[in-house]
Parts: C-alpha cells; sequence; structure tokens
C-alpha cells in the first residue's frame, strides 16, 4: 500500500499543479469582471455565461460541434480499413504502425502549415491543375471549412488507428473463419461481426479524435481564417487581443461541459469511459 | 458407391515446411471418421483445407461429386466446429444458432433453431450470451450452430480439448449418439488415440504430413501397418524388432518362455502393469490382473503367443 502511494504521489502532485489548480483558478475567473488591460477586478457576476446565449457565439458553438463530428466520421471512415489492413498484415504490423505515428516526429504546427503552402492559391494543387490547364483562375482551397475539417482528419488519424488497431489485434482470428464458414461473404462478416466486435475502440478512438478536434483552435486559425472562428479560437481571442479574461474562462469551462455530457452519452450504459 | 468426400493427392507447403504431403482419403457418407495424429503431423491443416481455410498446394478435394478446393468457405457445403468454438461474443446462442441460417436466407430459422438446441439439450438458453454458458454448453452451441445448416460433412477441430477431463469422456458418447441420431458424416480431428478409438468408424492415422493407414478401430490397433502406428496407439513392447502388446504378455513362475527378473509394477485400477527384463535382453511391460504378486528382483518367465506379435 505504500508503495503504491509513493508510486502514485508524482503524478497526483503534478495532475494537482498543472491541472486542477489552473482549473480552479479559470472557474473563479468566470465568476468575475473584466479588469481595463486584461485581467480580472470584482466584483462577482454571471455576466460572462449569459453573454454565451447571444446567437453569435451560439453558432461559434455549433459550428465547433459539427466540424469536430465530421472530422471524427472521417477518420472513423479512413481509420477503420487501415487499422484492419494493419492487424492483418502479419510480419509487416510494426512496419506499419510506425509509419501511422511517424508524423509526430514533425511539430504539429509545421505540418500545418505544410498544408497551407499545398493548399492556398499559389500553392502546390493550384499550380499543378493550372499548369496542366485543368483550371484557369485557383481554387479556393484554404482559408474555409473543408480546408480545417482535412487539416483535423490529417492530424488526428493515428488516434483513431491506435485503438481500433488494439481493438482488432486482440480479436480470436477464428470468429472471421466462423462467419464465412457460417455462410457470411466477406462484407456480411465485416458489418455483423466484425464491426460490432470492434465496438469498443470505435468509441475509444471516437473520444480520442472528437474531443481535441472540439477544442481546436491552431487548426482553424491557420487553415480555416477568420472565417471559421471555432470556440477554441474564440477562447484564444478573449486571452489575447480582446484581453476579456473572464469571458475567455467562461467560455471554456462551457466547451469542457459539453464535451463532457457529450462523453458520457456516448458511453454505454454500465460501461466505464473509454 | 462413391465417397462423399474424398481428398486427392492433397499437399500443403508453408513458408518453411511441407504441413501435408500427398494425402488421399476417401470418407463415406454417414461414417464417423477421424484423422488421429500427435501434434503438427499436419491432420488440422488437411481440415482447414477442407473448410477452405487454406488453399491446397498440390491436389484436388471432392465433395458430393464436385471439386470444391478452389471455392470460398461461405460457398461449401461443410462446417467447422472449432477449437475454441469461435462463438460470437456479442450474439446470444439464438442468433449464433441463427447466423448461417439469416446468410442462406431460410424462412423457418427460428422452428429450426428451436429443434436443433433441443438436440443439444440447450432448450431454455436460447436467450443467454456465450460468457453466461458453462465449457460443455458452449460446446454444444458450437455443434448446434454448425448442425442447423445441415453440412454434407461436419468437421471437427479437437472439439473436447478445452473440456475438463472428466467431462470430456461424457461427451464422446454423447457425441457419438448425437452423429447417430442426425446421420451427419464427421470428421473428426483428434491427438488422443482413447477418443479416436471410442467413436470412430474409420480412423486415418498421419505423422509427418501423411497417412500412415487407414482402418477401423481395431484394424488400426490390432493391425497396425506402421511402426509410428504401432506405438502411437496404446502402449507397446519391442521385443528383437517384434512388436508385442502389454496385455499379450503373460508373466509365469515356471516356463515356457524367456528367463526375465521382475523390476518394478504400477497399479492402475482396473489392471496391473509389471515391468520385467528378460535376461540379456530388453524390459518388457506386462498387464496383469491386479492383485498379482510380483516382487522385485523374483525370477520369472515372460511369454506370448506368436499371433499376437507384430513385424515391420
Amino acid at each position: 500500500m505504500k508503495l503504491r502511494t509513493a508510486f502514485l504521489a508524482p503524478a497526483a502532485v503534478l495532475t494537482a499543479v498543472t491541472l486542477v489548480a489552473p482549473l480552479g483558478i479559470v472557474a473563479v475567473y468566470s465568476f468575475l469582471t473584466r479588469g481595463a488591460y486584461g485581467g480580472v477586478e470584482f466584483p462577482w457576476t454571471i455576466e460572462n455565461y449569459t453573454r454565451l446565449w447571444d446567437p453569435l457565439y451560439g453558432a461559434i458553438l455549433w459550428r465547433s460541434v459539427w466540424i469536430a463530428a465530421v472530422s471524427t466520421a472521417l477518420c472513423l471512415l479512413l481509420g477503420f480499413p487501415l487499422a484492419l489492413f494493419i492487424a492483418r498484415s502479419g510480419a509487416r504490423k510494426n512496419l506499419y504502425l510506425s509509419l501511422v505515428i511517424l508524423p509526430f516526429w514533425t511539430s504539429y504546427l509545421i505540418r500545418t502549415y505544410a498544408w497551407m503552402s499545398i493548399l492556398r492559391d499559389t500553392g502546390l494543387v493550384n499550380t499543378i491543375l493550372r499548369s496542366v490547364g485543368l483550371i484557369h483562375e485557383p481554387l479556393p482551397l484554404l482559408y474555409n471549412n473543408g480546408a480545417v475539417i482535412l487539416g483535423l482528419v490529417y492530424g488526428f488519424l493515428p488516434f483513431m488507428v491506435l485503438p481500433l488497431y488494439a481493438t482488432l489485434e486482440r480479436l480470436d482470428k477464428s470468429l472471421f473463419e466462423a462467419a464465412a464458414d457460417l455462410g457470411a461473404r466477406p462484407w456480411d462478416t465485416l458489418l455483423r461481426v466484425t464491426l460490432p466486435l470492434c465496438a469498443p475502440g470505435i468509441r475509444a478512438g471516437a473520444i480520442l479524435v472528437f474531443v481535441p478536434c472540439l477544442g481546436t483552435y491552431l487548426t482553424s486559425d491557420l487553415l480555416g481564417g477568420s472565417k471559421t472562428v471555432l470556440i477554441g479560437n474564440l477562447v484564444q481571442d478573449q486571452f489575447t487581443a480582446s484581453a476579456d479574461w473572464p469571458f475567455g474562462a467562461a467560455a471554456s469551462l462551457a466547451l469542457m461541459a459539453m464535451a463532457t455530457v457529450l462523453l458520457f452519452a456516448a458511453r454505454r450504459r454500465g460501461e466505464e469511459l473509454l | 458407391m462413391t465417397p462423399l468426400l474424398e481428398l486427392r493427392g492433397l499437399s500443403k507447403d508453408f513458408a518453411t515446411h511441407r504441413a501435408v504431403a500427398n494425402v488421399s482419403l476417401e470418407i463415406p457418407r454417414g461414417a464417423f471418421f477421424s484423422l488421429l495424429g500427435p501434434s503438427g503431423c499436419g491432420k488440422t491443416t488437411v481440415l482447414r483445407m477442407i473448410a477452405g481455410f487454406e488453399t491446397p498446394t498440390l491436389g484436388e478435394i471432392w465433395l458430393n461429386g464436385a471439386r470444391i478446393d478452389s471455392l470460398p468457405p461461405y460457398q461449401r457445403n461443410v462446417n467447422t466446429v472449432f477449437q475454441s468454438y469461435a462463438l460470437f461474443p456479442h450474439l446470444t446462442v439464438q442468433d449464433n444458432v441463427e447466423f448461417g441460417l439469416r446468410r442462406k436466407g431460410v424462412a423457418d430459422a427460428e422452428a429450426r433453431v428451436r429443434t436443433v438446441l433441443d438436440q443439444v439439450r440447450l432448450e431454455g438458453k436460447a436467450s443467454r450470451m456465450p460468457s453466461e454458458l458453462s465449457g460443455g454448453e458452449r460446446q454444444r452451441v458450437a455443434l448446434a450452430r454448425s448442425l442447423v445448416l445441415a453440412p454434407d460433412v461436419l468437421l471437427l477441430d479437437e472439439p473436447l480439448s478445452a473440456l475438463d477431463p472428466l467431462l470430456r469422456k461424457q461427451v464422446r458418447g454423447e457425441l457419438k449418439d448425437l452423429q447417430r441420431s442426425v446421420g451427419v458424416t464427421f470428421l473428426f480431428v483428434t491427438h488422443d488415440q482413447e477418443e479416436a478409438l471410442s467413436m470412430s468408424d474409420q480412423i486415418a492415422v498421419m505423422n509427418a504430413g501423411a497417412v500412415e493407414q487407414v482402418g477401423t478401430a481395431r484394424e488400426v490397433y490390432c493391425r497396425p501397418r506402421t511402426k509410428f502406428v504401432a506405438s502411437f496407439l496404446g502402449a507397446m513392447n519391442w521385443i528383437d524388432g517384434a512388436g508385442v502388446r502389454p496385455e499379450a504378455v503373460r508373466l509365469s513362475n515356471a516356463g515356457p518362455g524367456r528367463k526375465a527378473t521382475v523390476g518394478g509394477s504400477s497399479y492402475l485400477g482396473s489392471v496391473m502393469h509389471v515391468e520385467a527384463k528378460i535376461d540379456g535382453g530388453e524390459s518388457v511391460t506386462a498387464q496383469v490382473v491386479p492383485g498379482s504378486t510380483f516382487q522385485p528382483g523374483q525370477s520369472v518367465y515372460v511369454s506370448w503367443n506368436a499371433e499376437d506379435e507384430v513385424r515391420f
């Protein structure tokens, strides 16, 4: 028991100092008044929360949710076949897995900049399309919702693939043979055996992708521009340009509350989270 | 009459070795046919080629007069009972058994499931999940799931090995009775010679990828054609190159026979095994009635009838 406590202590202290305490500060700030040059002042107020009901912010919130949802769905659509392929590639498994993780060796910021240089009017795609004569005016590939979703799917795909792979890898191979043996064609086996048995991995992957997508600000800032403000950008802006810390604190807590509600909604009855 | 299932010169090469080498077998309709051999002898690979999970490197598989070796598993009218049973863990017993019928679009699926669950004594368990069943019950669900499709041949891959030893003996009898009552041809893979001997109409003994002998239980036990078959099925003494079963060896205080000295003895309940070393020769195990008094160091005579010898 003592050893257990000793082992747990560093992580517990780190979590308390860097997560619980700041969260407490954010919660307190969200009920205070905006200072003249940033910071916070008394008196206490709930005005920061009532302001969130403004339709302007509702639109931002709604856009954040659907962009995160579409990105998660696309990650699943792309990630499931990939995970299935890796789980069934025998001795090459480890090679393919390391390829999935390889992008992490480069900073996410740099990879997002790379997408900008691919997508912009004078970027790779438009240059090629123009030089072969397919288009005369550049296609508006950058600074829209589609570019944000592309960036998110690209960035978070590994977080979907890895839990899916882990689940598929653990399944008894004879289950798929049994399905074929009982007359199921490959598509039938996929829909009636593989997918249902993969449900825990799908849930874990969806959570790992959806939650960070919901709070993203870098991707939407660089690839979405000023037209695609998400709740993450709203929060960032309050703490920087707008210098309205209490409202930023309230918005970030609202984001957390929403993520928590969605997580519990996704949880199946009687099952643990993740 | 043509056999129901025929294997012609079947071989399977894996990257490193030849698992099955030129196996030819004829399995008659309605038979309880066993493939018996030590682990790694290729018996499971033969089964998997018939099911369609492995493609033969050479040879042909004929079922009911049609060649099936290039068909996918879902187009072959054979079904498999897996060693691990491979029940779908997310489906109830009912849905597991119904799975194949639904794939075939059978109309009266529910009635058929009820009938087959009765046959394997699982009535009342239809709504259970596999995780809520005992090992014996799971095995019967696996049987029901395959039998409900009325396959030409039911392939069984060591289906008793996951059961505890006591249950295993009881299930042997039940399995044989079930096979007789449903009339389906069983192809049973096992490494357990007692299992094979007690249930099979015919046994193919396999070793190192090849079939060594095919025959009834009595034939392979009493008239083994190779030294491997003689040694693999039951105990065998080797005396001057001739094989003699312990139950054929007699021990007596007076001759005739070869002079020998008693070593140890082991009491096995219904019988007793006595070790005796022939003077200037091999050690011999003799099966005697329990309660016989042979003391270590005692001089005895060892004898047997010439017709009980096997020679190669």
